[in-house]
């Protein structure tokens, strides 16, 4: 059954069998609609360094799930653009997605992939898996290799349950579409060579979920410590990190409150110590 | 091939052949309930369904033949998203769906030669029951704007009627399922037969849950319902399938498609017996696996 095969006034690719993959469709039914399409034609160069750009983004394997933790600024240029950004995000009920990069691409790329997932879900009336889901992700980040060349860049974290095994999965990207699974943690965005070396002295395998939290937080202190793009908890303004966890339970962001407390618990530990809880030098 | 056939005529044939391709089929209804809507239709399949989630708030009923209303259903949702994924998520209507799905069959119906043998309805639920839509759209691109309940498929009249006689509006989600199967059982001539929660097909679209509202309802989940709907004090408002309803509820979930009287119905309510489960047979062989299928399991 062809596409037109009822009629030219018929919308053709509503009514053809097709795909499950809705980034697809948009490709076929309004190409003008996806993202890619602005950004490849864009003149991109200078200009793309003044846009606002997402920074850093942690995530960190948990007992039963994963926690993803984001700062709240963008910058543009030497300029603080939005105190209180949101770059992580809830794809589905099982995972999460964070963005680094100029935002506004990053921003399409999170609604779009939040759609293909229900769109998936919908038509086939069942999930994708973890790595049908990282795989999707790819193609997307993939498709917006023509704007990364012009300096559109944008790359996502992508972190979530996984339902057959009962852990929780990382998944970093390249602009290039690379896909990689991350064990353990990862970080993305311009602090996230902070971040992660403080991950590194503070995470340890099978911690429970609440630890977890408090070492990404610490993650984030260290990355906004020395990375003039990643900001702070702002303590005046009561704006925290984004801090979301996808465990059995599915996925559940924290409060601004849960948050503060936990950013809290930082801040007053750094009071003390501002460099943060020291690791042992010798292993026991 | 006839040399020349009136606009007229060949109208009515394809209506005459979609309606009585319509009527052969069981039917499903659509009814509001205090929590939001609810959809019910007996299909003993748990793979092809007859509801599903269109977006947010919105779902999708079809009857018919299986292939058509799939391809119609998985246009809504591309339909939906793309609108959704445009504008905004608040944007995405059922009004809008509904009149999108109207000039879809009816441009089906006047352009091809084979109009879609189906009925469907799209339903919203609102923020408040008096924001709840329902629409009916049959294979001609006919809409009707539904207030508290609608029926498609074969014997609509009879069982919208014996829903209307029941229908209260702020009844509960038991209340409503016990109004609707009563009618839908009802609908095999005189003969009153024992839905089970294994020949059912039942979602709603649930008011109180955040973003997306439709849900199935199966299991014990359905059971429980199902056993709700059939205590005296569920259905007290509509007192016509009572006694009848009483006597069958001893009959046990578990014997479902065994349940005697009951499934040899879809061929006997075609009315003219013989000819009807002919037709029936037929529309088996060219491959419907919604309706034709059905008579197979049975037996």
């Amino acid at each position: 059954m062809g596409p037109d095969s009822y009629g030219p006034r018929l919308p053709g690719p509503y009514l053809s069998p097709g795909t499950s993959s809705f980034a697809d469709f948009l490709a076929s039914a309004a190409p003008d609609l996806l993202p890619a399409a602005a950004a490849g034609s864009a003149g991109g160069g200078a200009l793309a360094r003044d846009l606002p750009h997402g920074t850093t983004i942690v995530a960190a394997a948990c007992d039963g799930g994963v926690v993803m933790a984001g700062d709240r600024r963008a910058t543009a240029g030497n300029m603080i653009s939005q105190r209180d950004i949101q770059k992580v995000f809830r794809s589905d009920d099982y995972s999460c997605i964070g963005i680094a990069g100029v935002a506004g691409i990053g921003i399409d790329l999170v609604r779009i992939f939040q759609v293909e997932l229900e769109h998936y879900e919908k038509l086939e009336g069942r999930t994708l898996s973890i790595e049908g889901k990282a795989n999707r992700l790819a193609s997307l980040v993939k498709a917006n290799l023509g704007g990364a060349m012009q300096g559109l860049v944008v790359v996502p974290l992508f972190a979530g349950f996984d339902e057959d095994s009962g852990i929780g999965r990382i998944f970093s990207y390249d602009v290039a579409g690379g896909r990689y699974e991350e064990h353990r943690f990862y970080g993305i965005g311009s602090g996230s060579i902070f971040a992660r070396g403080s991950l590194k002295k503070l995470y340890r395998d099978g911690m429970p979920v609440p630890d977890v939290i408090l070492a990404c937080m610490q993650a984030l202190y260290d990355a906004a410590d020395d990375d003039s793009a990643t900001g702070g908890p702002d303590v005046t303004r009561r704006i925290f990190p984004i801090v979301a966890t996808v465990t059995a339970d599915g996925y559940q962001r924290l409060t601004d409150a849960e948050a503060g407390a936990y950013a809290q618990t930082v801040i007053d530990s750094r009071m003390r110590s501002p460099d943060g809880p020291p690791a042992p030098l010798r292993q026991p | 091939m006839p040399f020349y056939v009136s606009p007229e005529q060949a109208m009515k044939d394809k209506a005459d052949y979609a309606s009585k391709a319509i009527t052969r089929g069981r039917s499903g209804v659509v009814i509001e309930y205090d929590g939001g809507i609810l959809l019910v239709a007996p299909n003993p399949s748990r793979a092809l369904n007859k509801f599903s989630e269109i977006y947010d708030r919105i779902a999708f009923a079809a009857v018919g033949r299986y292939n058509e209303f799939e391809n119609l259903r998985k246009a809504g949702v591309r339909y939906a998203d793309t609108t959704g994924f445009q504008y905004d998520r608040q944007d995405v209507t059922a009004r809008g769906l509904a009149i999108w799905y109207a000039q879809l069959l009816g441009t089906i119906f006047t352009e091809s030669n084979k109009p879609f043998e189906v009925e469907i309805v799209v339903a919203e639920v609102g923020e408040t029951p008096d924001r709840d839509q329902i629409y009916r759209i049959t294979f001609d691109g006919s809409v009707a704007d539904e207030h508290g309940f609608a029926v498609m498929g074969g014997h609509a009249d009879q069982v919208a009627a014996a829903v209307k006689e029941r229908f209260s509006e702020g009844m509960t989600l038991a209340g409503a399922l016990g109004v609707a199967t009563a009618a839908l059982a009802g609908q095999a001539n005189d003969e009153r037969r024992e839905i089970t929660a294994a020949q059912l097909e039942v979602a709603v679209l649930d008011r109180s849950r955040p973003h997306r509202t439709f849900r199935r309802l199966t299991g014990a989940r359905l059971d429980a319902l199902l056993a709700e709907a059939r205590t005296p004090s569920a259905t007290a408002a509509g007192t016509g399938a009572g006694p009848a309803k009483a006597a069958g509820a001893g009959q046990a979930v578990t014997d479902g498609r065994a349940g005697p009287g009951g499934k040899a119905a879809p061929g006997a309510k075609a009315g003219p017996g013989g000819k009807a489960a002919k037709t029936d047979g037929a529309g088996e062989a060219a491959g419907t696996p919604e309706e034709g299928g059905r008579p197979e399991e049975e037996t």
